[in-house]
C-alpha cells in the first residue's frame, strides 16, 4: 500500500504525462519530497524561494485543505489520496 | 476595438498570450489581461462614452473583448444615487449608492457574465459553465439562453431557493453539489480541465474579471468625472473590490481624468467567512481559508482566490475591512431600505453594515465622498428578512378592525 498523489494537468509534463502516482510517505511534506525524489522539478513548482507551498498551492489530504489540517506536516496514510490543486479561481 | 496586449501572471509577471487559460504554469498565479493603453488613450473620450449604450459596453475600449461579439442583455449603468438620509443615520457626509439591482439578472453579476460570454463566443466556445453562490447562477443562465450556448451553472445545494429557481428557469443544466462554494469551486477546477467548455470564473476567469471595472468607471462618469474618496465594497473572492480599484487607475491612466484618483478601498465581509477581513485585524500576510457560516451566502467563499489581492488593495489605499454578524447584516438590509428605499440582498446587507462599523471606527469620515457598492436585490435572499418584515397588522376589512389594530387618536397624516 501506498499513498495515491493526484497531479493536476499543469504538472503533468513533469509526472511524464501520469496523472496519479503512488508514493511512500507518513506526512505531506515525505510525500512531496518523494515526489521530487521520483520526478525532479516539482519542488520548485510547487515551493517559493523560501521553501514554503507557494500560495496559490492547494494541498487536500483525503478532500480536505491542508491549511485546515497540519499544513504539510499533516499526517498520511496508506490508500489515502493527496490531491495538488493549483490556483483555485472562482468567485 | 479591443486593445488587448496579452496575459501576465500577478504573482511572477510571466506573459502569455490570449487565451482561455487562468493559471501561471509556472507558480499557478493568477492571470490577468494587459493592454495597450496608449492606444487606449489614444481612442477613449468623455464624449465618445457618453454616446456610447447605457450599458458597460460604452466602456468596450476598456474591456478585453472585440466589438461586435457581445452577449448583451443591458448589463451596467446603473443608478448612482446619493443617500442622504442614509448618510444622515450614519453620522457621515456624503454617501452614494451604486445601485447594482438594477441589472438585467439584478446583480452586478451582469457584468462580469457579459464580458465572459462575449469572450467565449470570440473563443469559439458552444457551453458556458460557472461555479456559483446564485448570482452568478442567474446571470450565467441568462446570458447563454441569451447567445444561444449550452449551460452548465454548479452551486452549493443549500443556496436559496429563489436563486436556484431564477437560474433554472432560463433552461440550461443546473448541479447542486452537496458541498459548500469551494467544494463546488474545486469541482469545477477539474471539470474545467476535463471539458471544453468556457468555465467563466475558472479558465475565461482573467477576462470575466475585468467587468467588474466598469463599475469604477461608471461610478467616476456618474460623479462628473470625479472619483470618490472612499469605496466600502464586498469581498468574497476579492475580485470585485480589487477590479473597482484597477478601474480608478486606468481611467486617469487613459487620461479620462483631471488628477490622479486617491480613493480609499475598503472591504466588507461576513463574520462568518471573513478570511481577508481576520487577516487584515490581525496584521497577518497571511489568508487562512474558513469554513463559511452565514447568511450572506452569496459573499459565503472561504478560500477566496484574490484575497490577497484585496488585502493589498485595502491597506495600499489605507482602508479597512470589516467582519459583521449576521443580525447587522440584517439590520443593514434594512436600513437601506427604510432610509433609501433600495432592498438589497444579504451581501448589501453586509456592506452597509460595514459601513456603519467604519463610520464607527473612524475608518470611514464625515468629510468623505463615499461610495457603496449594493451588488444585488434583496428579492433573491427573502429568507434573512422574512422574519422581521411582514404585515403591520392582519384585520377584517372594516373600519373598526383597523381601529382596533391602529389607535385613531396616534395616526399621522
Amino acid at each position: 500500500m501506498a499513498v495515491t498523489v493526484r497531479i493536476p494537468t499543469q504538472l503533468r509534463e513533469l509526472s511524464g504525462g501520469d496523472s496519479e502516482l503512488a508514493l511512500e510517505g507518513k506526512t505531506v511534506a515525505e510525500i512531496l519530497g518523494a515526489l521530487e525524489e521520483r520526478h525532479p522539478g516539482f519542488a520548485e513548482r510547487l515551493h517559493d524561494d523560501n521553501g514554503n507551498l507557494r500560495r496559490f498551492v492547494n494541498v487536500f489530504v483525503a478532500d480536505e485543505d491542508i491549511r485546515f489540517l497540519q499544513g504539510v506536516d499533516t499526517a498520511v496514510t496508506d490508500g489515502q489520496t493527496v490531491s495538488i490543486v493549483p490556483a483555485v479561481a472562482g468567485g | 476595438m479591443a486593445h488587448v496586449q496579452g496575459l501576465r501572471c500577478r504573482e511572477c509577471g510571466r506573459d502569455y498570450d490570449i487565451a482561455p487559460i487562468f493559471t501561471c504554469e509556472w507558480c499557478f498565479g493568477p492571470l490577468e489581461v494587459t493592454y495597450d493603453y496608449e492606444a487606449i488613450t489614444a481612442a477613449v473620450s468623455r464624449e465618445g462614452i457618453a454616446d456610447g449604450p447605457a450599458s458597460i459596453w460604452r466602456y468596450a475600449d476598456l474591456l478585453p473583448v472585440e466589438r461586435g461579439h457581445a452577449v448583451d442583455l443591458g448589463a451596467g449603468f446603473t443608478p448612482l444615487v446619493r443617500a442622504d438620509r442614509l448618510a444622515a443615520a450614519l453620522g457621515l457626509g456624503e454617501v452614494w449608492v451604486k445601485n447594482d439591482t438594477l441589472n438585467p439578472t439584478n446583480s452586478f453579476k451582469d457584468r462580469v457574465a457579459s464580458v465572459a460570454l462575449s469572450k467565449a463566443l470570440e473563443f469559439g466556445f458552444k457551453t458556458a459553465a460557472c461555479a456559483s453562490t446564485g448570482n452568478l447562477a442567474n446571470s450565467v443562465a441568462a446570458h447563454a439562453a441569451r447567445a444561444g450556448l449550452r449551460s452548465y451553472v454548479f452551486i452549493p445545494s443549500n443556496l436559496e431557493r429563489a436563486k436556484v429557481v431564477t437560474t433554472a428557469v432560463y433552461g440550461g443544466n443546473v448541479v447542486a453539489i452537496e458541498g459548500n462554494y469551494d467544494d463546488v469551486n474545486r469541482l469545477c477546477a477539474e471539470l474545467a480541465g476535463t471539458y471544453k467548455w468556457a468555465f467563466v470564473n475558472v479558465n475565461v476567469r482573467p477576462f470575466y474579471a475585468e467587468g467588474s471595472k466598469t463599475l469604477a468607471y461608471e461610478t467616476a462618469e456618474q460623479l462628473g468625472w470625479e472619483t470618490p474618496d472612499h469605496v466600502v465594497v464586498p469581498v468574497a473572492s476579492g475580485s470585485l473590490l480589487t477590479k473597482i480599484r484597477k478601474g480608478f487607475d486606468e481611467l486617469h491612466h487613459v487620461g479620462l481624468l483631471d488628477h490622479e484618483p486617491e480613493v480609499r478601498v475598503s472591504g466588507a465581509q461576513a463574520l462568518g467567512c471573513s478570511p481577508v477581513a481576520t487577516a487584515f485585524l490581525d496584521q497577518s500576510d497571511t489568508i487562512r481559508p474558513v469554513k463559511p457560516d452565514t447568511i450572506a451566502k452569496s459573499l459565503a467563499i472561504g478560500n477566496p482566490a484574490d484575497g490577497y489581492f484585496a488585502l493589498d488593495a485595502v491597506r495600499q489605499t489605507g482602508g479597512g475591512l470589516a467582519a459583521v454578524s449576521d443580525g447587522e447584516v440584517v439590520e443593514g438590509i434594512q436600513l437601506l431600505a427604510r432610509t433609501e428605499g433600495i432592498f438589497a440582498e444579504t451581501a448589501g446587507g453586509v456592506t452597509v453594515a460595514s459601513l456603519k462599523r467604519l463610520a464607527e471606527e473612524g475608518v470611514v469620515t464625515r468629510d468623505e465622498r463615499v461610495v457603496i457598492y449594493i451588488t444585488g436585490l434583496g428579492l433573491k435572499t427573502l429568507d434573512a428578512v422574512e422574519q422581521v418584515a411582514g404585515p403591520t397588522a392582519t384585520i377584517r376589512p372594516t373600519l373598526d378592525a383597523f381601529h382596533e389594530a391602529f389607535d385613531p387618536d396616534q395616526i399621522e397624516e
